[in-house]
């Protein structure tokens, strides 16, 4: 099955008198890794927000494929294939990193509110999920308290709890932010891994992971998208040379 | 054993983890084989009987490890704190004398031993009822719908005549003539006996429980509610399973009752008892399965013994609570536990010392506030009972100011003695658990 593709036509959003979002429109193409990069305050997170459903659009559409995800709650939009990742680590912290995992797993594995499976005979889910602790390095760590692991480690933990329910649209909001070099490193060989086959919109602020990762970029300024294109056509974008790239040459 | 080097791991564990599942089963035996065996230390084998008040007094344990471990699926597990827990406790409890009264005129043909699962069905009921309205919302809206609903059902118990009997409450005979086994339950040992099969049936469903994809969810939605959304689960449905299955078991403890005490008032659905339940679980330590366990025996042992000996128990058991709340947030079973990695890495004699330090000054704090808080009831209550305060079979006179200075001075002077050893204290635990567990903050 071809993964989807996620379009956003006209999206507002405002907080209270404060319009944050001001008509986003953008698509994301099915299978293609997209990054969303704008200066801090541009409502890159907000926009996250409102594809997954954490905060109600004021007006506008979000598509995943033909299917409207605007005005559904959080569950039933990841329950339909598009997961989500956390600026701000958010785990189960005082579980053990292998039950953090395996909850992640439950729902997409038809497990819903099952009061009746003993979860220790599971085979299958637990044979499935030490195999994404491998993946993501965190074998050896299976039975720490996910609150005790190291700041990057909780971020490996992070991503690998967003693609564990196997959604095939992967939104990772600043996946690398805080990390050293060699961390940002193995992050990013790590997102390129797991988001194979998928379609992933990340935020990011590290334009080296960027222009490696990503094969369309859309810049968000100020509640709207000033342009959108393949990084090439962006790095010679004028107006986003001036209103955020230029910082940083600068 | 060379190949057991050279897989990873993860293929190593499984079967230490079969080895761990046979040692999980010997707690389980120990606790059956106590209950049942703990009677008969105390049997009077003159008269040939059971020690009445012994028996009374297990079976309040045993149906307040299920309503504390019920209680502890909501508050440790699922980050609830429930103040009407006792409302399905007590409701459960009237419907069951309800039940017996229909048993005993043959219009319900239901034996003894399964009167408890009818209990726990209709604890079961009033939780969808009582889960559904509070459960829409969580942590502290989620506890004021819950007080609302005490103090409902609390003037409805004194209000409604028919089903809740007034301010007497109802009453009724348990020997209902149906038993799978033939017994009669005329006398409280076959009933503490019913008690302990049903405590066991309940313990170890609940501990079932911990690890069904429900139970884990609901630990999820406590750690992180917006995280298990983003997961697929709706952390309301969540909420509201966990609390009609805890319902269920507090139905089980308030079936118990009822069969026990063959009476039922308003008390039992009241808020006191909820906040007993809080008690037990905060106390035992609510962030691990047993702790309750362990909460309500001490608690029923203190209200059943230490109110004996004094008037102002309910005082030892509050301070004993803020104690807890304030140094011990993990309770007792979290204690024992903080001292895991000490143990592990060989070094807990080196504690030996350090905790005979901090019990000397401790005691004689303790005796300092005992002594003060004795002396100021026996000046009221006391007084008013005709009672005499003694110590080591002396009266003490509580009118002269030896006794009022002794104790306030052992309390002061040792609440300085004991600050400062607890200084030292703290600094010979950072130092070992820096030893064993190096590297690693606390």
């Amino acid at each position: 099955m071809s993964p989807p593709g996620l379009s956003l036509s006209g999206v507002t959003k405002n907080f209270g008198q404060t319009e944050i979002i001001r008509g986003v429109s953008m698509n994301v193409t099915a299978g293609e890794r997209h990054a969303l990069i704008g200066p801090n305050g541009a409502g890159k997170t907000t926009l996250f927000n409102l594809i997954s459903g954490r905060f109600p659009i004021t007006s506008g559409e979000i598509r995943l494929d033909a299917r409207r995800l605007d005005g559904l709650p959080p569950h039933r939009i990841n329950r339909l294939g598009l997961s989500r990742s956390f600026q701000i680590t958010s785990i189960f912290h005082r579980l053990s990193v292998f039950e953090n995992i395996r909850c992640s797993l439950l729902w997409s594995r038809g497990y819903r509110y099952s009061f009746w499976h003993a979860l220790g005979r599971q085979r299958v889910l637990n044979a499935e999920t030490e195999r994404l602790l491998e993946d993501l390095n965190l074998a050896e760590r299976r039975d720490v308290q996910a609150g005790l692991l190291s700041y990057a480690e909780q971020r490996a933990l992070e991503i690998g709890m967003t693609i564990a329910g196997g959604a095939s649209m992967i939104l990772l909001d600043e996946p690398t932010a805080g990390m050293s070099h060699s961390e940002t490193e193995y992050a990013v060989a790590l997102i390129r891994r797991v988001t194979q086959g998928k379609t992933l919109v990340m935020v990011e602020h590290d334009m080296r992971v960027v222009f490696d990762l990503a094969d369309t970029i859309t810049v968000l300024v100020y509640g709207k998208v000033i342009a959108s294109g393949p990084p090439v056509e962006i790095r010679a974008n004028r107006a986003v040379q001036e209103a955020y790239l230029g910082a940083v040459a600068a | 054993m060379s190949d057991a080097a050279e897989t990873p791991n993860v293929r190593v564990l499984p079967a230490r983890r079969r080895a761990a599942q046979t040692i999980r089963y010997w707690p389980w035996l120990a606790a059956l084989v106590v209950s049942v065996g703990l009677p008969w230390l105390f049997y009077d084998w003159q008269h040939a009987r059971h020690a009445g008040f012994v028996v009374s007094m297990l079976s309040q344990t045993g149906m307040m490890i299920i309503f504390a471990l019920s209680f502890n699926m909501l508050m440790g597990q699922a980050g609830l704190l429930s103040f009407c827990h006792s409302v399905l406790f007590g409701l459960a409890g009237y419907s069951t004398v309800h039940f017996l009264d229909a048993a005993g005129a043959g219009q319900l043909p239901v034996p003894m031993e399964l009167m408890p699962l009818l209990a726990g069905l209709s604890g079961l009921g009033f939780a969808i009822v009582f889960g559904y309205m509070s459960t829409k919302q969580r942590s502290t809206a989620f506890a004021m719908i819950t007080l609302g609903i005490v103090q409902l059902v609390t003037t409805a118990a004194t209000m409604f005549h028919h089903f809740f009997g007034g301010e007497g409450g109802i009453k009724t005979d348990r020997v209902i003539g149906n038993s799978l086994f033939g017994f009669e339950y005329a006398q409280s040992i076959e009933v503490y006996y019913l008690i302990v099969a049903w405590m066991m049936i309940a313990a170890v469903g609940m501990y079932f429980h911990t690890a069904t994809p429900l139970g884990r969810m609901a630990n999820a939605c406590r750690d992180n509610h917006e995280r298990a959304q983003f997961v697929g689960y709706d952390p309301r449905i969540v909420r509201f399973q966990q609390f009609a299955v805890s319902g269920f078991y507090a139905g089980i403890a308030g079936g118990l009752f009822a069969i026990t005490y063959e009476i039922v008032t308003f008390d039992a659905v009241a808020a006191p008892l909820a906040a007993n339940a809080l008690l037990m679980a905060y106390i035992g330590g609510a962030t691990t399965f047993f702790g309750p366990v362990l909460g309500a025996i001490l608690i029923t042992l203190m209200q059943s013994g230490v109110s004996l000996m004094s008037n102002s128990w309910l005082i030892y058991v509050g301070v004993l609570f803020i104690a807890m709340v304030t140094f011990a947030p993990a309770g007792l079973t979290g204690i024992a536990l903080e001292h895991a990695p000490i143990a592990r890495a060989g070094l807990l004699h080196r504690l030996a010392l350090p905790y005979l330090r901090i019990l000397v000054p401790g005691l004689i704090v303790l005796f300092g506030f005992v002594g003060l808080v004795e002396l100021a009831s026996f000046l009221t209550i006391g007084m008013a009972q005709g009672r005499r305060l003694a110590l080591f079979g002396r009266t003490i006179d509580i009118y002269s100011a030896t006794p009022w200075l002794v104790s306030l001075a052992c309390l002061l002077g040792g609440g300085f003695w004991l600050s400062r050893e607890a200084g030292q204290f703290k600094r010979v635990w950072d130092g070992l658990m820096e030893i064993a567990r190096p590297g690693e903050s606390r």
